[in-house]
């Protein structure tokens, strides 16, 4: 049989559909799991991520309940509704996943960062660092003549505020922890 | 009571409680006191095998065709790293297995030791899911937690990594009835309101086709007997994927024979143009659907799966339904029954189907003295007839060959890698087979390419007197390599010959089995009751014609209703110049 005249360039050049099926509406959710604490469990879910090339925003993990041996880890993460829908999916059928809670959608929810920022100046920028940290209620946690570190607790653009105001300051060093984050309420 | 054991007792005394009668394995240092644990019993037969990735592949094979859990044995390191390649091929072909690695002492873990390996690591995305041992009191119970995870819901490969240390310590062995319950208990039932919206979707449809898949074979034998109730009641016609063949028998009325990349142009066309689809325990796979957004465009489409993260994934569906094959079946039945066995008149529908039918879109001609691969096949197929048979394949031509032209009248008499698409996998997956059926006629459907990559398995038939039938369709080529590069890449065969082949018949010799080489069409079918007569291992050499094309096809990124035909488009007499869009 002779060649089929598919066209140069055509996706059937590939043995696999090439096309991107996925709109582009990104959306950004934040995933509590909870789940068993045992060894290997936070590579689980974090290889889950990786190989099925979902994004992690940011990612905190610690142990909630330790006669329980439950962990909670909070995930925030984008992508299209379709696979939003997929990563609580594929997040639930692990195997020491006891839930999966999208708390975007779970009605609302409380989320916090805490940051440390460590600026370092003198003179006019080292008192306009410490006028902008008090508006902002962060707190002074360690202090040099030339230098502050500072403590905030906010949500993450309260984070990048900040931020973004003591770059120019002489910020040197951030340290961030990822989102924590409950749903509002009396419910569990 | 609990009892004080070895670890290496434990492992044993496990399988023992858990029924396994049968292991496929290989040993090496790390797993020696497993070993010694079973050179000192009976109850369960270990066969051992050449390569680990063999153990896990015959371990799929006694899998498949016993609906039973697979077990494997193979030691720490290359043994571990070699049973990647079957775990994965279980992991997305869903077969439960469960499969003991040895490992360095837990003291050693972390220092590079001699066949170290980080087994949970490397294994960790290619199984459902797997443990480290560290202690020998936990070890039974983790045993029985890994039956209760590769069997429940979804079923799949689960593996357990055992420290040398650990197998010779002594710790209190639990049965099964005593093992904790593990939090992990996929919902088999499915909300009433589901069934009930099914059945007035049945019950509206014009133009209904099932689409049924591997999950219908994993759900059991009663899944098979309440979807040909359900077939048989409503009259509507039936198509599966490669996994599902034989959950509907192929002689059935409403057969329309397998779909997708290589399906039947009238399961395709059936598949596009239906107003109802019924999706029962299959994926929506790459292989199925071809070009995704037109993906049978005027259906309103049903998915029945257990495993949340498969509905919606590919194809977004009308109504998801999450729960085992056979709960739904039986409950959409009842239902069914109950509001008065309703459907509409699918008489125009069928009438369509048949039009379709008509294309026999099968159909070669076998002239010459040349063996066409699909006359080879429908041979075995005449010549097989009613036989109690199992089939096994490797990947490529000759599997898809074997899905067209053999016809599978039961669930688990089938086992081919669909999924990952693993060359290699047919043989020992017959040697897996033949352990579960000793007096059955086992089959493994192989090109000579893929059957290489296995082969040093004939030891092993040997060795156990497995009678298994290596039908090889050697056509000294890649088949199906060649056949993409025929029509995709501008016959260009790069490196797409089986170069150097051994004489397959004296191979068999030497082994100690018995060969067979066929060439001329006219001694085909004495081979071949040679070949099934015989009582041992054979090599069959069949040499079939070297440039023969599977179709039908659909080129990826083509919807179903553009299927490529082969001898069939000539032999209706649509013109073309060897490429037909039908």
């Amino acid at each position: 049989m002779s060649a089929l005249h598919i066209k140069k360039g055509s996706t059937s050049h590939s043995a696999y559909d090439l096309r991107d099926p996925n709109g582009e509406i990104i959306e950004k959710h934040t995933l509590a799991v909870l789940v068993e604490n045992e060894p290997g469990v936070l590579a689980r879910v974090i290889g889950l991520f990786s190989g099925r090339g979902y994004n992690i925003e940011s990612l905190t993990v610690a142990e909630v309940d330790q006669a329980g041996h439950r962990s909670r880890i909070t995930i925030v993460t984008t992508g299209t509704p379709n696979v939003i829908v997929q990563i609580k999916a594929q997040l639930g059928r692990i195997v020491p996943v006891h839930e999966v809670h999208d708390l975007t959608v779970e009605g609302a929810s409380v989320e916090r960062e805490l940051a440390l920022f460590k600026v370092s100046g003198t003179g006019d920028k080292r008192i306009e660092a410490l006028r902008l940290a008090e508006i902002f209620r962060a707190n002074v946690v360690d202090s040099t003549l030339s230098s502050f570190v500072f403590e905030m607790t906010g949500t993450s653009e309260k984070i990048d505020a900040f931020a973004d105001l003591m770059r120019p300051l002489g910020l040197i060093e951030i340290a961030r922890t990822g989102v924590a984050a409950l749903g509002r309420g009396g419910n569990a | 009571m609990t009892r004080q054991m070895t670890g290496a007792e434990m492992v044993v005394q496990a399988l023992r409680d858990q029924g396994v009668d049968t292991i496929f394995g290989y040993p090496g240092g790390a797993v020696l006191p497993v070993y010694d644990a079973i050179f000192q019993q009976n109850d369960i037969k270990h066969v051992l095998v050449r390569h680990e990735q063999a153990a896990i592949h015959a371990a799929e094979g006694y899998a498949r065709s016993t609906g039973k859990v697979g077990v494997a044995l193979v030691t720490s390191g290359p043994g571990a790293t070699n049973a990647v390649t079957g775990l994965t091929d279980a992991l997305l072909d869903s077969i439960p297995l469960v499969v003991f690695s040895g490992q360095v002492p837990t003291f050693m873990i972390g220092t590079d030791g001699f066949q170290e390996a980080d087994t949970v690591g490397i294994t960790r995305p290619c199984t459902k899911h797997n443990w480290l041992v560290k202690d020998t009191d936990a070890l039974s119970d983790t045993i029985h937690q890994a039956f209760h995870v590769a069997t429940s819901g979804r079923p799949g490969p689960v593996l357990i990594d055992l420290p040398k240390d650990v197998q010779f310590a002594d710790g209190a062995y639990v049965s099964p009835a005593k093992a904790r319950v593990n939090h992990y208990q996929p919902k088999k039932k499915a909300p009433i309101e589901d069934i009930n919206d099914l059945v007035a979707m049945i019950e509206k449809a014009e133009r209904p086709v099932f689409y049924t898949g591997g999950g219908v074979v994993n759900s059991g034998p009663a899944a098979s007997q309440l979807l040909r109730e359900l077939v048989e009641a409503t009259g509507f016609p039936i198509t599966s994927t490669l996994m599902g063949l034989g959950c509907y028998p192929a002689s059935g009325k409403h057969w329309l024979g397998m779909l997708g990349m290589h399906g039947l142009y009238e399961a395709n066309m059936a598949m596009h143009d239906c107003d109802l689809m019924i999706n029962i325990g299959a994926r929506f796979d790459d292989r199925i659907t071809g070009r995704l957004d037109a993906f049978s465009p005027n259906s309103k489409k049903i998915h029945v799966d257990i495993d949340p993260s498969s509905l919606n994934k590919v194809i977004q569906v009308d109504l998801p339904i999450l729960g085992d094959v056979a709960h739904v079946l039986e409950d959409a039945l009842k239902v069914w029954k109950s509001r008065g066995r309703k459907t509409q008149n699918i008489g125009k529908w069928t009438k369509q189907i048949n039009e379709w039918r008509e294309v026999r879109c099968l159909s070669y001609t076998q002239t010459g003295s040349i063996i066409k691969p699909q006359y080879a096949l429908q041979r075995l197929e005449e010549l097989t007839k009613g036989m109690d048979r199992y089939i096994t394949t490797e990947v490529g031509q000759h599997q898809m060959w074997a899905a067209q032209y053999l016809n599978f009248e039961d669930p688990n008499r089938w086992m081919t890698s669909g999924g990952l698409g693993t060359m290699g996998y047919g043989f020992p997956a017959s040697i897996g087979v033949q352990m579960a059926h000793p007096d059955s006629l086992v089959i493994n459907v192989a090109g000579e390419a893929s059957w290489l990559m296995n082969m040093q398995e004939m030891g092993t038939a040997m060795q156990y007197n497995l009678p298994v039938k290596q039908f090889i369709m050697n056509n000294e080529r890649l088949g199906m390599v060649r056949q993409w590069q025929e029509l995709l890449h501008g016959e260009r065969y790069s490196n797409s010959w089986s170069e150097s082949l051994p004489d397959f018949v004296k191979l068999a010799e030497a082994f100690g089995a018995k060969g067979i080489q066929v060439s001329d069409v006219k001694d085909l079918d004495d081979a071949l009751m040679e070949m099934i007569k015989y009582d041992g291992p054979v090599i069959m050499d069949c040499l079939v014609e070297k440039h023969e094309n599977c179709f039908p096809m659909i080129p990826s990124g083509k919807p179903h209703n553009e299927m490529l035909l082969g001898d069939a488009s000539t032999a209706d007499a649509i013109k073309s110049d060897g490429a037909v869009l039908v």
